[in-house]
């Protein structure tokens, strides 16, 4: 065996961990240029990108394309403030350690049905359950609080460290609470990295590639799926749980079927075939959005719109755009 | 030593009959090919035998044990691995995924999510041993889907020989390639079982091909067996020779 092809080259990743320590830094600077409005928005930018990351470890990696996801952002949202009004729980930590598990559970119970299925039927019974979901969610008023929702106050941070009162506390909580996603988004973007390039991730993409052969090289292809499921599901839940406390509300809207279509459009906004692609996807279409929405009543044509045209111009997303334009121009420089 | 036997096996698709009572055995160690013109059904056995199709009636004992009701994943555990007719590849994924990815799944790493992939030393060494049996470590970081077919070719031999299964069938290896490539790829196959301890039973149309480098040839035709025999046995039987050619094989 040659040595030298049998090594495992560095230097990629090198590069790779560069970059996203470069980001990481702009991202952490980008409050003291911005105003408290768009460090606000750019958290929820944030938290969109966790769902969509989450979201795409099963359409991109593993193939399966779900309309149910909403209800994992919901279960998440809903956890937190279930916490809060049954428990009286206040610290944000404590959301996320028992939020997490309950969207797990969640996922895992939804992923044990529908991954039985593939394609369209998979789509349709993810579709189904997250709308039982939200029937449940609006029939059930007097705990879930029906079409009002239920408000959450402001957590604390740092167990109990970091306490939002007083004057100014909604300043002081926007500027500490963007720090404090974008500390769980460069987590959750790490774990989701080592996931896909894990043998798990490969596996993954071997049975989205070609099911039949991974099924002949003995991989239990229903058992990855429904994996593949339950952490989709989960970094899902993560990001309602982080979305509610920013909101200060969470109502049925979220587990909502068009809820759902956004995590779709942000994954399709950003490329699914690319890692940082729904990542990319979840911060503009928060700004999209958020845009749309306050300069016309018509909004959702407006997106509408931009998703027609995305999907005949530019098919694999932004990133996926960017990533061929940029190879189309390392070939011109190499002939030159 | 009899690795696998198949005891009256049945398999009827409305009217035609697949396999009409099939008694089949593979010995240990051998190169052995499965001939006989289209619709014969060649295919339709190693199907029934790696558990892509279910049987109607018979048995199948894998060194004596009853398989029949197995599924797939455990007849690849019991030692069974097979490549297909057209070529199977993870084209989305590089020759050194698609090989890495069958060494996972056969030490039951598959499921692992906390380490990278290209990190497993053990599972890295062996993937580029393998690949370098089949010639195909120059191309490792290649993605599948960019191999020319012969490469192709090889790599879904590979992929299936990672395993390092008992009996290894592969359906039709030289299909859709040009003579050069046929060579190539019988001669990587054949020297990598007869190096290993891996039986092979190989579909095959081109009879020089299976002349020159089977050890023993099963005749299939109408779902049942015609001949059975060594090369020069099966060169030497005429009624082979009439349906496979319409006249006498040349010897």
């Amino acid at each position: 065996m040659r040595a030298d092809v049998a090594q495992i080259s560095y230097r990629p990743k090198l590069m790779l961990a560069v970059a996203a320590i470069l980001v990481l830094i702009a991202l952490a600077l980008l409050p003291s240029y911005i105003g408290l409005y768009q460090t606000q928005l750019l958290t929820y930018g944030l938290i969109a990108a966790i769902a969509a990351l989450g979201f795409n470890l099963l359409l991109g990696y593993t193939g399966l394309l779900s309309f149910g996801h909403s209800a994992f952002f919901g279960v998440g949202a809903y956890s937190v403030a279930f916490l809060l009004r049954y428990a009286e729980i206040h610290s944000m930590e404590l959301y996320i350690a028992l939020g997490v598990p309950i969207a797990a559970i969640a996922s895992a119970l939804f992923g044990y049905i529908c991954v039985r299925h593939t394609r369209i039927f998979f789509g349709i019974l993810t579709l189904a359950l997250s709308q039982v979901l939200y029937s449940l969610v609006l029939s059930f008023f007097w705990v879930t609080g029906g079409t009002d929702g239920l408000r959450v106050a402001r957590p604390t941070l740092l167990a109990g460290m970091i306490t939002f009162t007083g004057a100014g506390s909604f300043q002081r909580f926007i500027e500490a609470y963007y720090y404090y996603v974008l500390a769980i988004f460069a987590v959750s973007v790490a774990i989701m990295w080592v996931i896909v390039h894990s043998p798990f991730g490969k596996t993954l993409q071997a049975i989205r590639d070609n099911e039949t052969r991974a099924r002949f090289l003995g991989v239990r292809i229903r058992r990855f799926r429904w994996l593949s499921f339950l952490i989709s599901g989960t970094f899902t839940g993560l990001a309602g749980i982080l979305w509610v406390p920013l909101n200060g509300l969470t109502t049925p809207e979220v587990m909502y079927w068009t809820f759902s279509g956004e995590i779709v459009f942000t994954a399709l906004l950003g490329g699914f075939r690319n890692f940082t692609g729904p990542i990319v996807g979840g911060v503009v279409f928060t700004y999209l959005k958020t845009y749309a929405v306050a300069s016309t009543e018509y909004w959702q044509l407006l997106l509408g719109i931009v998703l027609v045209l995305l999907v005949l111009l530019l098919p694999t997303g932004i990133v996926g755009a960017l990533s061929a334009g940029m190879k189309k121009l390392q070939r011109k420089e190499s002939f030159a | 030593m009899i690795l696998l036997r198949t005891i009256d096996l049945r398999k009827q698709f409305g009217e035609t009959r697949a396999c009409d009572g099939v008694n089949f055995t593979v010995n240990k160690g051998e190169f052995l090919s499965l001939v006989g013109s289209n619709g014969a059904g060649k295919t339709s056995l190693v199907n029934l035998i790696s558990a892509q199709l279910t049987p109607d009636s018979g048995r199948i004992l894998l060194e004596d044990k009853d398989i029949t009701n197995a599924t797939v994943y455990e007849r690849i555990q019991a030692g069974i691995a097979r490549s297909f007719q057209i070529v199977n590849l993870f084209d989305g994924l590089s020759v050194f995924d698609n090989v890495a990815l069958s060494i996972f799944s056969r030490d039951g790493k598959a499921v692992k999510m906390a380490s990278l992939a290209e990190h497993d030393r053990e599972v890295r060494e062996e993937s580029f041993e393998v690949l370098g049996q089949f010639g195909l470590q120059d191309k490792s970081r290649v993605l599948a889907g960019g191999l020319a077919q012969g490469e192709r070719k090889l790599l879904d031999v590979a992929v299936a020989y990672a395993l390092r299964p008992k009996l290894l069938f592969l359906d039709e290896p030289t299909s859709g390639v040009s003579t050069r490539d046929k060579t190539q790829i019988m001669d990587t196959v054949s020297s990598v079982v007869r190096a290993g301890t891996v039986t092979a039973v190989v579909i095959e149309h081109d009879m020089d091909v299976v002349f020159r480098y089977s050890d023993r040839i099963v005749m299939m035709h109408e779902g049942r067996f015609l001949a059975d025999g060594t090369p020069d046995e099966i060169r030497a039987n005429n009624e082979v020779a009439s349906i496979l050619l319409g006249a006498p094989l040349s010897a």
